[in-house]
């Protein structure tokens, strides 16, 4: 069993994650390159970019699913990649993770899900258990009667809720979103986006959500990031191209954040045609 | 209709190659392949590593372990039980008619029982097991990884070989010895029935025979091999699912291979483990050789 530690009070006003230099390379493929970000305790970042150019790697290399080929991930000071792997645990179960497709346990139901991380790492009551689970499923609205359901039984925005009521059902000091409204409807994605403001409301979380939607980057999110595709870069060019308050973001000066911000083609559509007439 | 000159031409304008370019390339593509061979037998040693330190350190729940125990051998039973049957019977079949132009019809179960226990059925058994179980638990575990279910126990803070791959090793390595006895058990009785009720031996001198020639040493041998099967099986199930390849595609492949290298591993863990029973056997007994010839 896993105690959950607490963080020290001298940190409090330090940075709860500092990303120093992080690249990643799948083969010979640059994901990441010379990412140099810190997020502040409490704060609800959102990293926007194109599809395609490492947000969900950049959040995966959060949390120590993947390694990172260069660079160094620290929360609270403590380099990720030097944990063992009890530390890793120790360290993983404060954070909460709601993957694009909610990645919930198919052989499960969806009361068994939300339970997971309860019985996993604590020693409470059955009853307690229970008592937790019917709680954050209401929290993210969802009635009992989906208590006994199977994933499959569910759409996509019940999904995500369950999965949201999983991620948070240990209390995590810092919440990870990968794509929280894609492949939902504009009013299911508005609820999903009320549901991550209700969070904060609710528990002291720092959250880092990564979409390509920037409505919801601009309601949910304090401070917005984007991440521009490495193969458009030179080489160790950083690849944040704005790091700002989300108010600020459509003043941004630059043509790429404005390109993507207002959704245009720009010369991508002038590049498809040269790829398109090359062949 | 279109015109003929709208056509991709396909070979005009292909560099030509050397015949040195052709066999750098042979040598290069050779080299690759051996290389991948290598970095997957590593990829396997490390998974192989980290299931038995994970299984020396702590063993599974009860609520991850039970559900593998029944789903490896209670449903497994029913399919193994009516294939050693048939298996047996078949022996029968094939063996009576040389038996008979020897006049040793009721020698028959001497052959058939010896090998039974100390191949078909541990062999047959495995095999099931492989196909039943090992491409489901290669399906499973992939689209696991497909569906990003099993980065969502690592970043929930459980180990997925420790939740997902060690109740599925004990289940095959605690289950498989009784799967084979079961498998050497009917295909015994079907060949006995088969042969005493429908060829017309005599059941007495059919049984005598047998229980002359197939002794407690023969049923370890099968008992003992299997363990190894069952391991192999599970080992090789579950590495195919965690590295599995994206998509349906990539599921479809882990749970084929699942079963074709399950299979291939089977027949070679059975002739490495026979050459070293027999070796070990005759090193403790030099004087002993079948007194079936």
């Amino acid at each position: 069993m896993v105690t959950m530690p607490l963080p020290p009070a001298d940190s409090l006003d330090a940075p709860i994650l500092r990303i120093d230099g992080l690249g990643v390379c799948f083969g010979h493929h640059r994901v990441l390159q010379n990412i140099h970000l810190t997020i502040q305790r409490g704060e609800t970042v959102a990293v926007i970019g194109e599809s395609g150019c490492g947000k969900t790697v950049l959040l995966k290399t959060l949390i120590a699913l993947l390694r990172p080929t260069e660079g160094a991930v620290y929360f609270e000071g403590q380099d990720l990649l030097r944990l063992n792997e009890k530390q890793l645990t120790a360290q993983r179960i404060r954070y909460g993770f709601l993957f694009q497709m909610a990645a919930l346990f198919d052989s499960m139901t969806v009361a068994q899900n939300v339970a997971f991380p309860l019985r996993q790492h604590t020693n409470r009551p059955e009853r307690e258990i229970q008592r937790i689970v019917v709680e954050r499923l209401t929290e993210v609205g969802l009635p009992r009667n989906v208590l006994a359901r199977k994933p499959a039984e569910l759409s996509g925005g019940m999904r995500k809720r369950v999965g949201l009521a999983r991620a948070m059902v240990l209390e995590p000091e810092l919440l990870l979103y990968d794509e929280p409204t894609t492949g939902l409807d504009p009013i299911m994605s508005d609820v999903i986006n009320e549901l991550m403001l209700n969070t904060r409301r609710r528990h002291p979380v720092t959250s880092i959500l990564v979409t390509h939607d920037m409505r919801t980057a601009q309601k949910v999110a304090d401070r917005i990031v984007m991440l521009y595709p490495t193969s458009r870069l030179g080489p160790d060019e950083p690849q944040v191209i704005f790091d700002g308050p989300a108010r600020r973001i459509e003043s941004c000066a630059d043509r790429r954040v404005q390109q993507f911000v207002r959704g245009e083609a720009g010369e991508r559509i002038t590049e498809m045609q040269l790829t398109n007439g090359g062949r | 209709m279109s015109n003929s000159s709208d056509l991709p031409i396909a070979n005009h304008a292909r560099p030509r190659r050397s015949f040195l370019d052709g066999v750098t390339a042979q040598v290069a593509d050779v080299g690759a392949l051996m290389l991948d061979g290598l970095i997957d037998v590593g990829r396997f040693s490390i998974f192989m590593a980290q299931m038995f330190g994970w299984l020396a350190g702590r063993l599974p729940r009860r609520g991850t372990l039970l559900p593998s125990l029944y789903q490896i051998g209670v449903l497994s039973l029913p399919v193994v039980a009516l294939t050693g049957t048939f298996i047996g019977m078949v022996l029968a079949v094939q063996s009576f008619a040389q038996f008979r132009m020897l006049n040793m019809e009721t020698r028959m179960g001497a052959v058939i029982n010896m090998s039974l226990v100390r191949e078909l059925g541990p062999v047959l058994a495995a095999t099931m097991l492989a196909g039943r179980v090992g491409s489901a638990m290669a399906a499973e575990l992939g689209t696991m990884r497909v569906t990003e279910q099993i980065d969502a126990l690592s970043a929930m803070g459980a180990n997925p070989i420790h939740y997902l791959v060690v109740p599925r090793f004990l289940a095959c390595l605690l289950l498989i010895p009784a799967l084979t006895i079961i498998a050497d058990f009917m295909g015994i009785e079907g060949a006995a029935v088969y042969t005493t009720q429908f060829l017309g031996v005599d059941k007495h001198h059919y049984w005598e025979n047998s229980s002359e020639f197939v002794g407690n040493y023969d049923i370890f041998v099968g008992v003992f091999k299997s363990l190894f099967f069952g391991g192999a099986i599970a080992l090789i199930a579950c590495y195919r699912g965690f590295h599995c390849d994206p998509g349906a595609e990539g599921v479809g492949r882990a749970a084929t291979s699942a079963f074709v290298q399950s299979f291939v591993a089977i027949l070679l863990i059975d002739l490495l483990l026979g050459i070293m029973l027999d070796t070990i056997y005759y090193s403790i007994w030099p004087q002993t050789t079948s007194s079936f010839l």
